[in-house]
């Protein structure tokens, strides 16, 4: 009896405790900011998810701080820990500054835990121009600035040219501009041993690049307004019965990720270095990988090309954005601006090229996500002539110019997790293209529709 | 006359007096002792689950404050086909990975008790992969269960055997996730080699007279008198299992792995993870925190139940 005596109160007091912890958090703090460009700027500057880890960085963050000298700059490094932010948001005492995905900034802007930040562009002359369309797309969400975009990665072919000449083939034939001519490659490069794949033909890249190939066939996944998914248009499931072919023309998709997963992927002994792999469309950094560690690798590059021959590229990247509730939110947009600026990109890039320069390694450019900077960098500093390097930075440059983006929206996650899922679902074996297209786009809509309904609705109002 | 009825004798009353005294000094003593555990579990494990309770009962992303949506999230539990197949991927693990974790401890430990001098050696051996982070044996898995090349496949080919596709296929993804977990079964063959030691050897040499030979006597002296330690570690490998994530996370959804996951591998821990974390749904997550909560002490007290018919604890008068 005493037990239950003291039961009852004490779960009565916890559960005033329960009622107690609610309106921690809120939307209260998502209007934006004022943004004085004469305001002196001083104290502490907390950045999360920024980590100063090569010369593009350290250079960038060293003259942020000299144009604060009287602002302490203190990093959190590391990703950005999705968790952690919100949590200290909501805690009313987050982070002045962070450093995201592009792809994060619809989702936080739609819960208010960023602010807009057109007064910042204002304040500080920022070039919205200069940007990349697509990058620029990433971070606006009902149409204002949430963020200030910074590097682009695009996709590009490369090949082994030896594998290929041994086919009889050239890069054109698995450079995407027609898929028939890839599948035929495929078959043609690809070789097993005893039931295993030995060398991959072609790999298509999925999950994850099934945007490029759906865009190439003229679809997108989303609608421009970031509201409706379109994954079941007849478009996307072409792209996906197309790039899934692609490994059952090699025996399976287990037999090329059992290769794929086993493959030296970072080092000397790389796939296209061991001539295990035919081509594949990647990001464009890997330029650098190979040229570092396998710089004889028998390498072909091209753009990405869609069936009419034009290059695509899917932009992904980085981007600066402010917490509500920033302590320093003045300090937060000029380090912002800092960091973006042509000046900074420029002395950045020049740290590279010389350090590529003392390490004997060429400088393959920096893909900035600044078009002005993007220019000034490629014509002045990016002097590779050798072959097949030149191409591969070529072919950067060149699919630089032609990117698209997913719009931000409120549930980028979900609408992420639907399309790859249903791509998993198909690798794996588990259902048909049309059938797993058709699950996602029904999970995709439900969670847009969830999200939106709050945005619309204004509960972080 | 009145006072020597009335009053109890000195030497009797004086000791119980003392004795209450002393026990209940004792009993201050002993809440002073347990008394930072208490404040533990209350600030760390008691609020966090009413907490949570409460939660499971709003529409709660972090940021914005808890909106109260009464059972909504376990409306939606029941209408998930995602929580279906999580839970019976979570069932299936659990019905393959206890019985062989127990079984091929059970083995070892029978054989290292009758390992006389290198008994430490290998008990030593046997436990240390339990050092390993879950982590690292996630990534092991990618690396010696690759269909192709992994050291699995390429020893079953030495006896003729075409390996399955481990790490790909849905239906070897759990077999693949069960024999991994074999790889940390070292502290449960510590624990059942500490129970098999206590066995009295008078019990096995008076089976012996009997003329029961080794597996007689593991069937009829050894599993009876370590039933309780076999039991706990049931019990303690079950809600284990039940909870599985670390390995398969890192293995199937992690981010080393691109964006490659497979449904197979979708276990519960998981999807209550990708709710809370990823896509920020905490008050659906918290709700499906307590279903699995549900489903853990359901199971539980079943095998409490029926410990009651095959467990013997020494002392027990059952």
């Amino acid at each position: 009896m005493r037990a239950v005596r003291w039961a009852v109160p004490g779960a009565a007091v916890l559960l005033v405790l329960t009622a107690c912890a609610r309106g921690t958090g809120g939307g209260e703090g998502t209007a934006a900011p004022s943004f004085d460009p004469d305001a002196d700027v001083s104290g502490k500057l907390t950045v999360m998810g920024f980590g100063a880890g090569d010369e593009i960085g350290e250079t960038r963050l060293a003259r942020a701080e000299e144009s604060m000298p009287d602002v302490d700059v203190s990093l959190i490094e590391g990703d950005l820990d999705i968790q952690a932010f919100l949590s200290a948001v909501a805690a009313g005492d987050p982070p002045d500054i962070v450093y995201a995905n592009r792809d994060q900034i619809g989702t936080f802007a739609s819960r208010g835990a960023v602010v807009p930040l057109d007064e910042c562009y204002a304040s500080q002359d920022i070039d919205q121009d200069a940007f990349r369309d697509a990058a620029l797309a990433q971070v606006t969400f009902g149409d204002q600035l949430y963020g200030v975009p910074e590097f682009n990665q695009v996709q590009l072919t490369m090949a082994n040219q030896s594998l290929l000449d041994a086919a009889g083939l050239t890069i054109e034939d698995v450079n995407g501009s027609d898929w028939d001519a890839v599948t035929a490659a495929t078959t043609a490069l690809s070789k097993s041993d005893g039931g295993a794949v030995s060398v991959i033909g072609y790999d298509s890249k999925m999950p994850e690049f099934l945007p490029l190939w759906a865009k190439a066939n003229g679809a997108d996944l989303l609608s421009e307004d970031g509201r409706t998914a379109q994954l079941d248009d007849p478009k996307v499931l072409e792209a996906l019965e197309f790039a899934v072919n692609v490994y059952d023309v090699q025996g399976g998709f287990a037999g090329v990720k059992s290769a794929r997963d086993a493959a030296d992927f970072f080092g000397s002994g790389n796939q296209f270095a061991s001539s295990t792999l035919g081509a594949m469309p990647m990001e464009q950094w890997y330029i650098n990988v190979l040229n570092e560690n396998s710089p004889d690798a028998p390498m072909a590059f091209d753009a990405f090309r869609t069936p009419e021959g034009e290059p695509l590229a899917y932009a992904t990247g980085s981007a600066w954005a402010i917490p509500a509730g920033s302590a320093n939110a003045e300090a937060a947009c000029r380090f912002a601006a800092s960091m973006v600026s042509f000046d900074s990109w420029m002395a950045a890039a020049q740290a590279r090229a010389d350090a590529r320069e003392q390490e004997g390694l060429v400088f393959t450019g920096v893909l900035t996500g600044n078009e002005k900077a993007d220019e000034e960098i490629r014509s002045t500093l990016v002097t590779v002539t050798d072959e097949p390097w030149a191409s591969g930075v070529n072919a950067m440059y060149e699919a630089n110019e032609h990117t698209f983006s997913l719009p931000a929206n409120p549930a980028d996650s979900e609408f992420k997790a639907a399309w790859q899922d249903a791509v998993n679902r198909v690798l794996n074996g588990q259902q048909e293209p049309a059938e797993a297209l058709a699950q996602a786009q029904e999970e995709a809509q439900k969670a847009l529709d969830a999200a939106w309904e709050r945005w619309d609705g204004g509960t972080t109002d | 006359m009145a006072a020597t009825t009335t009053t109890a004798p000195a030497g009797v009353e004086a000791p119980r007096r003392r004795r209450s005294s002393v026990s209940s000094r004792d009993a201050r003593h002993a809440w002073w002792f347990i008394a930072p555990w208490i404040v533990g579990f209350l600030v760390f494990t008691a609020w966090p689950m009413i907490y949570s309770a409460y939660l499971s009962l709003t529409d709660y992303d972090v940021i914005s404050d808890p909106r109260f949506v009464g059972f909504d999230n376990y409306r939606e539990l029941f209408a998930d086909p995602k929580v279906a197949l999580a839970l019976r991927n979570t069932l299936i693990y659990t019905v393959m990975a206890v019985p062989a974790h127990i079984l091929l401890a059970l083995g070892l430990a029978l054989l290292l008790d009758r390992a006389a001098r290198s008994a430490g050696f290998f008990r030593t051996a046997f436990f240390l992969p339990k050092m390993t982070p879950p982590v690292a044996i996630g990534v092991l898995l990618l690396l010696l269960f690759n269909g192709q090349r992994g050291a699995i496949n390429t020893m079953l080919g030495w006896f003729g055997i075409d390996g399955p596709a481990w790490t790909t296929d849905p239906d070897w993804v759990k077999p693949g996730l069960v024999m991994i977990g074999l790889w940390t079964v070292g502290s449960t063959v510590i624990i059942l080699l500490a129970a098999l030691r206590n066995v009295p050897t008078d019990l096995y040499d008076a089976a012996r007279v009997d003329g029961a030979g080794f597996w007689h006597r593991t069937r009829a002296v050894t599993l009876p008198m370590i039933s309780g330690p076999l039991f706990f570690v049931v019990v303690v490998n079950t809600i284990a299992a039940l909870q599985l994530f670390t390995e398969a996370y890192t293995a199937f959804f992690g981010s080393g792995n691109t964006t490659y996951s497979n449904d197979a591998a979708l276990f519960y821990a998981i999807y209550l993870f990708q709710q809370a974390f990823e896509y920020l749904h905490m008050g659906y997550a918290s709700a499906l925190a307590w279903l699995l909560f549900l489903v853990i002490m359901a199971i539980t007290a079943v095998q409490m139940l029926v410990s009651r018919r095959v467990v013997y604890y020494e002392g027990d008068a059952r």
